[in-house]
């Protein structure tokens, strides 16, 4: 099984980073981009074939690392 | 009077710290690596260093605020045990919970590297009270994710309880209400993103850190 895990920053937590990329991007004239958010993409590869199981596991893995719960939040997609 | 400097892989201003610790206590610091699993019981304050733990991997401090030392280290704050944290060692105490808020990517998103002109916004600290009545102190400053962030209710917590140390004097970074460090409730786990321990000797330009780590050997 493959776990996908996106983490980004809550809404109303400034992101510098996607502000500068919404920038650059309305720069080369793609000026229907009103703003950009960036996060990251966290793959796991997992044992065992019991997906809900998978799920509670990976929620405790972002609980506990993956984010930081104060500034982030995250969303997990499990694949087979 | 013993002091301690946890050292994390690429941590890189454990040795200044060592050096700040001997300078004001006339002893050498005890170096800690960060797979040891006990901070010796006799030890009396213990920093955490600058620098860059695992390469800011995940987030900056993430990995390190998790390893087997951190671990202890939060069971001995909530005795008691005098922490302070500066720069990459503030992200370590964010990330492990022991002082409240995060520290995000620079708001101008440049690496900040510079004396910084600092406020002291609580003179009656553990951590500030050999200033006498100093309000303005300079620490070098060399970030890029020292945007300090928590949320209102957070904030005004820590402003209503004296919890706001330093204050920037002319905001670097983006950190919400200036704040450059604070401490926790119980007033001695202490972080800041400036760097006090390169301001303890002429050479470095000046010696305005001096005053906190006499503070905080003082206070035990």
């Amino acid at each position: 099984m493959k776990a996908l895990v996106y983490v980004g920053l809550k809404p109303g937590v400034l992101d510098p980073q996607g502000r500068a990329i919404a920038r650059s991007l309305n720069d080369l004239g793609f000026d229907e981009v009103t703003g950009a958010f960036q996060g990251k993409v966290i793959e796991l590869n997992l044992s065992g074939d019991d997906k809900d199981h998978a799920k509670a596991r990976v929620t405790e893995m972002c609980e506990k690392l993956l984010a930081n719960t104060v500034i982030e939040s995250y969303r997990i997609e499990i694949e087979d | 009077m013993k002091t301690a400097v946890i050292t994390f892989p690429a941590s890189n201003c454990n040795r200044d710290a060592a050096m700040a610790l001997e300078k004001v206590t006339g002893r050498p610091a005890q170096m800690i690596w960060h797979r040891e699993t006990e901070i010796p019981s006799d030890i009396d304050f213990v920093v955490l260093p600058g620098g860059f733990s695992y390469g800011d991997y995940l987030r900056c401090g993430a990995i390190a605020s998790r390893s087997p030392i951190v671990k202890d280290l939060v069971a001995k704050a909530e005795k008691g045990l005098p922490i302070a944290g500066f720069c990459n060692g503030f992200q370590v105490l964010t990330e492990s919970g022991l002082l409240p808020g995060a520290l995000l990517r620079n708001k101008q998103l440049n690496f900040v590297c510079r004396p910084q002109k600092l406020t002291i916004e609580n003179g009656n600290t553990r951590y500030t009270s050999q200033y006498a009545g100093l309000k303005e102190v300079i620490f070098p400053i060399a970030h890029h994710d020292g945007n300090y962030y928590a949320d209102d209710a957070t904030l005004n917590q820590l402003e209503k309880e004296g919890r706001v140390v330093f204050r920037y004097a002319g905001n670097p970074n983006g950190s919400a209400r200036d704040i450059a460090g604070i401490v926790n409730e119980g007033g001695n786990v202490f972080g800041m993103m400036p760097h006090p321990e390169r301001a303890i000797d002429p050479v470095h330009g000046g010696t305005d850190g001096l005053g906190l780590f006499k503070s905080i050997i003082e206070s035990i």
